[in-house]
């Protein structure tokens, strides 16, 4: 359990001060397909502090995240051993990378100082028929987080926007609410992930990465579409019709014209992931969860 | 209106003046030299609510400028008013969590300047125009790139009590990069992406 322990520190400093080469590619795609300026100015620095990061071996970004575990162990490894070894390793990485403490008391309002805490870091564990112990980690940033949405379908969904388009008047307000009926069926999904994209505009870090599940229960859906942002940018979905609608979201994000850094351009998201779960006859929920551009996830292998 | 043809770029010295906010347009890039301070989430709660006396408070804010930052500093600092550490990381964090208190705590306390990332509501907006401040958009996650442009920490406040993410951090800061993305004219250049943005979601949602 000690080189668990060592290898898991690793992996917390190799995903809080490098990004994955598939999310780093979408980025330098999108970088020289930008028209607008703005986001194109703003993609250079975004460019320029993941390779500086990297060779200073510092954090991305200062936002070190809500360290969010996936592991799969296999038969005859104790759990709660492997649990243990998760939260002394996050202590010892939090100095030594180090991490920004993160895990904050709800009731006393004290930082416990060492990112760890009630279910802080959070840890999904499953068994495996495989020998290898399987760790993935993801370093979910706040800002994006707090962009997340839950939708019950069918809704009527309200979005409230400015509507003076000629003029920039320093009194406008947003006085122009339209209604949009998001049914139960893959078009309904598709526009409450743009309602969810449109309020976000640029608060979380764009280019962003969307994860959507669609299932019959609230922890169930929540659960996976944060699951799909661990998915690699350029998979494929296993199923044909999500891949099709996983497309045509992408596009119509991206025809909204957020652009990175929110000032508008070409490429307000990389990549959108759906999963889904059975649902309820009753139920239909649909759940959008935002990564950041700096989408920190890894693997260890033990 | 275009402001990506008219882009200035400007020095800006703290503490500001309101002559130097007034000057300040959307779309000019700024470099900022001098001391800034951060504050965010808990700060803003605690400015807002307790009123600390400007004395009571260990540095000026008059002029000032307030980062929406939770830096990395290293080593750890506990102690009060406490110099030195390094910042490794500082991008900035998500400004539209302190709209509630913005507009109070610049009127209270004379900020001229705010940088964060993301942009800000209608409230703040009247009131960078009502006293004179000006909200700089800084690139989000660019959290090295900015650090390299933070040259020392001069101080902290409620360091124990907020944590060391939420405490109010004294910076120097030299050609530290922004963007005017409200400025004290009631311009937004955030209000003109969401107005876009949302002409091109009523077609798409029909």
């Amino acid at each position: 359990m000690l080189k668990l322990r060592d290898g898991i520190i690793e992996l917390y400093k190799k995903v809080a001060t490098s990004i994955p080469s598939d999310v780093e590619e979408a980025l330098k795609n999108a970088y020289s397909r930008e028209t607008s300026p703005l986001a194109k100015g703003s993609m250079e620095i975004i460019l320029s502090n993941i390779s500086l990061a990297r060779t200073t071996s510092r954090p991305i970004c200062q936002d070190t995240g809500f360290p969010v575990f996936f592991i799969k162990v296999p038969k005859g490894i104790s759990h709660q051993l492997v649990k243990e070894t998760v939260i002394e390793a996050t202590r010892i990485a939090t100095k030594k990378v180090p991490l920004r403490p993160n895990a904050v008391d709800i009731v006393t309002g004290k930082n416990t100082s060492d990112n760890t805490g009630d279910y802080f870091p959070l840890i999904y564990m499953d068994e495996t028929e495989d020998q290898s112990l399987i760790v993935d980690l993801m370093l979910k940033g706040a800002g994006c987080e707090n962009l997340g949405q839950t939708y019950k379908l069918p809704t009527e969904l309200k979005v409230e926007g400015y509507s003076v388009m000629e003029s920039n008047l320093p009194n406008a307000e947003r006085n122009n609410t339209i209604t949009v009926l998001a049914e139960r069926d893959f078009d309904g999904v598709r526009k409450c992930v743009l309602d969810a994209v449109f309020k976000a505009q640029g608060k979380g870090c764009p280019p962003y990465t969307i994860g959507v599940a669609i299932g019959g229960a609230k922890d169930q859906a929540t659960f996976l579409s944060k699951r799909q942002l661990m998915r690699r940018i350029t998979d494929n979905n296993p199923d044909n019709a999500l891949t099709e609608i996983e497309q045509k979201i992408l596009k119509d994000i991206n025809s909204l014209g957020i652009g990175a850094a929110g000032l508008g351009g070409e490429t307000t998201a990389i990549g959108v992931k759906i999963g889904a779960g059975h649902r309820h006859p009753a139920s239909y929920f649909v759940d959008v969860s935002f990564s950041c551009w700096a989408n920190r996830r890894g693997r260890l292998i033990w | 209106m275009n402001t990506r043809d008219t882009r200035n770029t400007i020095n800006l010295n703290t503490p500001l003046t309101k002559e130097d906010v007034l000057n300040l347009k959307i779309g000019d890039m700024v470099f900022i030299s001098g001391r800034i301070v951060t504050g965010r989430d808990r700060v803003h709660k605690f400015l807002f609510h307790e009123r600390p006396d400007k004395k009571e408070i260990p540095f000026d804010l008059e002029g000032g400028i307030i980062y929406h930052c939770g830096p990395i500093i290293t080593p750890s600092l506990k102690g009060e008013e406490v110099g030195g550490g390094k910042v490794i990381a500082a991008g900035p964090t998500t400004s539209m969590r302190v709209e509630m208190y913005e507009a109070d705590v610049i009127k209270s306390y004379g900020i001229r300047g705010i940088i964060g990332k993301g942009g800000m509501g209608d409230k703040t907006l009247a009131a960078l125009k009502e006293y004179g401040c000006v909200y700089l958009h800084t690139i989000s996650g660019a959290a090295a790139y900015l650090a390299d442009r933070i040259k020392g920490v001069a101080g902290g406040w409620k360091i124990e009590e907020f944590g060391e993410p939420e405490a109010m951090w004294l910076l120097d800061v030299e050609d530290f990069p922004a963007m005017v993305t409200m400025d004290a004219h009631g311009n937004s250049l955030h209000r003109e992406i969401e107005r876009l943005s949302f002409e091109r979601l009523k077609e798409m949602v029909k």
